[in-house]
């Protein structure tokens, strides 16, 4: 059981039941043993939601990986197929299953489409010949999938392109549909609150949806006062600066997915007297993520600055746990000692693990060109020099550092300017294409597209207003004991974060120029409860609101509204959803253009 | 015939065919009795000229009578799902105004769930109803966006570029052609392809790195052809002792060029190969040059050749050392390469700025040049300090005790 989903506000474990169910009955509608043949981007996600051993309770013996040719040869009486609507896989299929072995016994085909069916892809397994052989086809709506007791994301690689790029609501349309689910587990969400063209038509969506469902009534009690839709394009800044919480860091060198890591192994290698080192592990390290593990969950949203002191005081505290078999005088007290020992040693395994992947985080962190990096990024948040070429970018470039590196920090600039001036433009344009391939201009259109490196348009510089009115940039910044949610970047407030902060106080109300300088629409709707339900707050209890972040969100915003939630007097409690937990690489990556 | 806002009403409630809507529930459709007598048209179109058997209906679901346009969309039903299905074909032969628009909250593939249950199924036909749909699309936003994520996602880039060269969207019609670049693995079918994308309506920046990614590519094949024949002739020396490791064949430009000061420095500029063409050609500044060229000859250790990099006649004859990089720079390229100290030295000397020279010679152990600093400088401190950092006994050593002890500086500390 996931019982780390339960800790939060809202218990999302109860989410997450509701869609294992699902599964367990469409498997059980395929009677019989079973094998399952996975589209492999899906079984990152599906390992949040099921186990194996879910699934070898609902008679699947063999699992294995979508690939051309034929099945390899497995003793049961159904085959499913787990796929997302893509056309490719689809032909994929076909091959398996008009390679089938006809001599061998007879095995039944199900199609399993994840999150939604396709018409597309049925009609391509039709002119492929193999649409009959399925028996079962259908669709597992898994849109927003819990990740810890206060996140949801729907995992939609795609959705920032998409939305931003391609004028392609179908994540949107997914959003809404995810929202719904929760409505349904959760209650109606009484006000919903926006900022941005696809908050507006996700908001949409949901009115139509709940208009068309009008059925049941739903009699659930809410759980959330609020729903809070932001476009990631409201803020195209922060995932572009480097994250400086712990978490953050993990994800920016090494990259979190599915809420596991993969690290490289010499640090974690036992230390054995007398080894030599010649057995040292080859294979990355995968550790898990989440809540579930004390001391990460203490130490994940801190700024990386801060951890070093809580780990040595972690590092003390245990050291004289095991101290104390010394003072075990007793029977009764050694007894005591050692029932202890399973917790303890699984404290000191864990301290090791995150006191290891610091180190390795340091070894980053202290480089020279960290620091030039991070120099050079907060002169352009607070406003310097963002009007001319750089010169630390321009030597990145002739070092050919990587391509993503320079396109974050040139990206940076242009958003911190409200877009370069043409001149300037053009020049960094001419090195990167010169210096890493003209096959760029393509990703370079992507992100002019986007709005991430464009030229200036007539038009003033609104980012020094954005930044002085919204507080963006605070210069005195306490990392050990922050006082505010600009620890995250420590110095930068990510704007999107603020904007929720001050929805929940005073209210936009407050913010509405600056808010009208930001791209997209802002509104605000209700949706109407049946009396009995309405939510009566208790004095002191604070607000739950559901922030959903359209087109990706990073650790940093997920730690500083984490920060907000456990404040004294905040007043509200966030739970976070997105299309996609992402960090600035993997978003630019997302936007260059590769091969098909 | 232009039909206004207020005819369009009139004809939507006025007209005998009951319209079709996507905001309509499923319930109330199944009522609809006239779409109930739609017909089903199960052909596949395959065969562009057969337009005389098509049958089209209208709204209603009674077979059209006349027809105004050969060719139309024609409507494939939905075979693939149990339920009958219902098709519709939509009379494109009636003006713009007539149609009412797709509900502007929905995703490409809302539309196509939409249509597994079984409302509409457009296909589209390749001949002259192009311009027809071409036409109706360019004032339905939604509806092209969707067409165009259908063609993306079936890969018919012919028709795409097509869409976007109606519809005037010239310069994404150029770039969706050089996408195409990406997925031709042929070098000389890849050339070739680039040139087809020279003159397309890219904006001035772009024609001309277009251009010059073409004339790169074209010059890449030359040079590889012919250099990979001189290695195994095995006669030249520098590919003798350097043999190449990877191909220079779509390798960006600086790439290129650092390849060519490496393999060909000393050519004249008429070859193709020779770096000072390159650097004509294209057009490359003198500070890429300079750091390319720089970085190349480093890394074959001919200081020979990087000293003349640095050195330029003035008028009078007299030489003088300069660089539009920043000699820093030099100092740290050339230690990547393993320079020699004494050739570190002369151009760790040559860095303008104190602080950066001191920097720098500390920390490649330049040990002449921070004696001579910290003397210019009159820092005594500063020089008895470093004296821990020299080798005992060693020639610094002494350099520093001479100066220390020697009568006529005038120390400031």
């Amino acid at each position: 059981m996931a019982a780390h989903l339960s800790y939060g506000r809202v218990n999302l474990n109860v989410l997450r039941e509701a869609v294992r169910r699902e599964l367990r009955e469409f498997l059980d509608k395929c009677a019989g043993s079973k094998a399952i043949v996975w589209d492999e981007y899906l079984t990152g996600p599906f390992g949040l939601i099921a186990q194996y051993s879910l699934l070898k309770e609902h008679e699947v013996e063999k699992m294995f990986t979508l690939k051309g040719n034929r099945l390899p040869a497995a003793d049961v009486k159904n085959i499913i197929f787990f796929v997302r609507p893509r056309l490719e896989l689809m032909d994929i299929i076909a091959e398996n299953v008009l390679s089938e072995d006809r001599r061998g016994p007879t095995r039944d085909f199900h199609i399993l489409f994840v999150p939604r069916r396709s018409l597309l892809c049925e009609q391509r397994l039709k002119d492929l010949g193999v649409l009959g052989s399925f028996i079962h086809r259908e669709e597992y709506s898994l849109d927003l999938i819990p990740f810890d007791g206060d996140l949801l994301s729907m995992e939609s690689e795609g959705a920032f392109k998409e939305c931003y790029l391609e004028g392609d609501q179908t994540s949107l349309y997914h959003a809404a549909k995810g929202l719904m689910t929760l409505q349904a587990l959760y209650g109606t969400i009484p006000q919903i609150f926006g900022k941005g063209e696809c908050a507006r038509q996700v908001a949409n969506m949901m009115i139509r949806m709940k208009r068309e469902f009008t059925g049941s009534q739903n009699s659930i009690f809410p759980v959330f006062d609020n729903l809070l839709l932001l476009d990631r394009n409201v803020d195209l800044l922060t995932p572009l600066a480097t994250q400086l919480t712990y978490e953050g860091l993990i994800d920016e060198i090494y990259g979190i997915q599915n809420s596991y890591v993969k690290l490289p192994p010499e640090k974690f290698a036992p230390k054995k007297q007398g080894d030599g080192g010649k057995d040292l592990p080859t294979e990355a390290k995968k550790l898990q993520l989440n809540s579930a593990e004390e001391l990460y969950a203490e130490i994940r949203d801190k700024n990386f600055n801060a951890v070093g002191s809580v780990l040595s005081k972690k590092a003390k505290i245990i050291s004289a746990a095991f101290e104390e078999r010394h003072n075990a005088k007793t029977v009764g007290e050694i007894k005591q000692f050692v029932s202890q020992l399973p917790h303890m040693q699984a404290a000191r395994g864990s301290l090791a693990n995150r006191t290891s992947i610091a180190e390795l985080i340091k070894d980053v962190t202290t480089s020279e060109d960290f620091f030039d990096k991070l120099t050079v990024e907060q002169e352009f948040m607070s406003g310097i020099d963002t009007d001319k070429v750089n010169n630390y970018i321009e030597d990145c470039i002739a070092q050919k550092h990587s391509l993503i590196k320079v396109l974050r920090l040139v990206c940076l600039q242009s958003v911190c300017n409200s877009g370069l001036k043409q001149k300037v433009l053009d020049y960094y344009k001419r090195e990167i294409l010169q210096t890493y391939g003209y096959e760029h201009i393509l990703t370079l259109h992507n992100l002019e597209k986007a709005g991430l490196l464009k030229p200036q348009t007539g038009g003033r510089n609104n980012y020094p207003t954005i930044r002085k009115t919204l507080r963006l940039w605070m210069d005195d910044v306490n990392e050990q004991n922050p006082t505010d949610i600009s620890y995250v970047y420590s110095g930068y407030a990510p704007l999107s974060v603020r904007l929720a902060q001050l929805l929940s106080r005073p209210g936009w109300r407050s913010i509405e120029e600056v808010l009208r300088i930001l791209p997209g629409p802002h509104f605000e709707e209700r949706q109407p409860l049946p009396t009995g339900l309405q939510k009566k707050r208790q004095p002191g209890e604070n607000r739950v609101t559901l922030i959903f972040f359209l087109g990706g969100v990073t650790f940093a915003e997920i730690a500083a509204l984490r920060f907000l939630s456990q404040l004294e007097d905040g007043g509200t409690e966030y739970v976070i959803a997105t299309t996609k937990l992402m960090n600035g690489t993997s978003w630019i990556e997302a936007l260059m253009e590769k091969p098909f | 015939m232009n039909r206004t806002k207020g005819d369009e009403e009139e004809y939507w409630n006025s007209s005998k065919f009951k319209a079709f809507t996507f905001d309509d529930e499923d319930d109330e459709l199944s009522q609809l009795k006239e779409s109930k007598r739609a017909v089903n048209s199960l052909r596949d179109f395959v065969d562009d000229d057969d337009d005389d058997d098509l049958e089209r209906v209208s709204w209603s679901g009674e077979p059209v009578g006349s027809r105004t346009r050969p060719g139309s969309f024609q409507s494939l039903s939905d075979a693939l799902s149990d339920t009958p299905a219902k098709s519709y074909a939509p009379e494109l032969g009636r003006p713009k105004g007539e149609y009412r628009d797709y509900s502007n909250d929905w995703s490409p593939s809302d539309t196509v769930r939409r249509l597994r249950k079984g409302k509409v199924l457009i296909f589209l036909k390749r001949t002259l109803s192009k311009e027809i749909l071409f036409r109706e699309l360019e004032v339905r936003q939604v509806a092209l966006r969707h067409l165009i994520h259908f063609l993306k996602e079936i890969g018919d880039q012919k028709l795409l570029l097509d869409l976007f060269r109606f519809l005037d969207r010239t310069e994404e019609l150029a770039l969706s052609h050089y996408r195409e670049h990406l997925n031709i693995q042929d070098p000389d079918k890849r050339k070739e392809f680039l040139k087809t994308c020279v003159g397309l309506p890219f904006s001035a920046e772009d024609s001309a790195h277009i251009q010059d990614h073409y004339t790169l590519l074209e010059r890449q094949i030359i040079i590889e052809a012919n250099d990979r024949h001189l290695e195994s002739a095995g006669q030249t020396e520098i590919f003798r002792k350097h043999p190449r490791k990877a191909s220079i064949l779509n390798m960006p430009l600086v790439t290129t060029l650092f390849y060519s000061c490496f393999y060909h420095y000393t050519e004249a500029e008429g070859t193709f190969s020779s770096p000072v063409n390159l650097k004509k050609t294209f057009k490359i500044p003198d500070k890429q040059y300079v750091l390319t060229a720089l970085a190349a000859r480093a890394k074959l250790r001919a200081w020979n050749d990087v000293d003349a990099l640095f050195t330029t006649k003035n008028w009078l004859g007299y030489t003088k050392k300069r660089a539009p990089i920043g000699f820093h720079r030099v100092v740290e390229i050339l230690h990547k390469n393993n320079a020699p100290v004494q050739i570190l030295q002369e151009y760790v000397n040559l860095v303008e700025d104190v602080d950066t020279k001191l920097n720098l010679a500390t920390k490649f152990k330049c040990h002449d040049v921070v004696i001579d600093t910290y003397r210019d400088l009159k820092d005594r401190q500063q020089l008895l300090a470093y004296r821990s950092k020299v080798d005992k006994g060693s020639a610094e050593e002494e350099k520093i005790d001479a100066l220390l002890s020697s009568s006529q500086i005038r120390w400031k500390n």
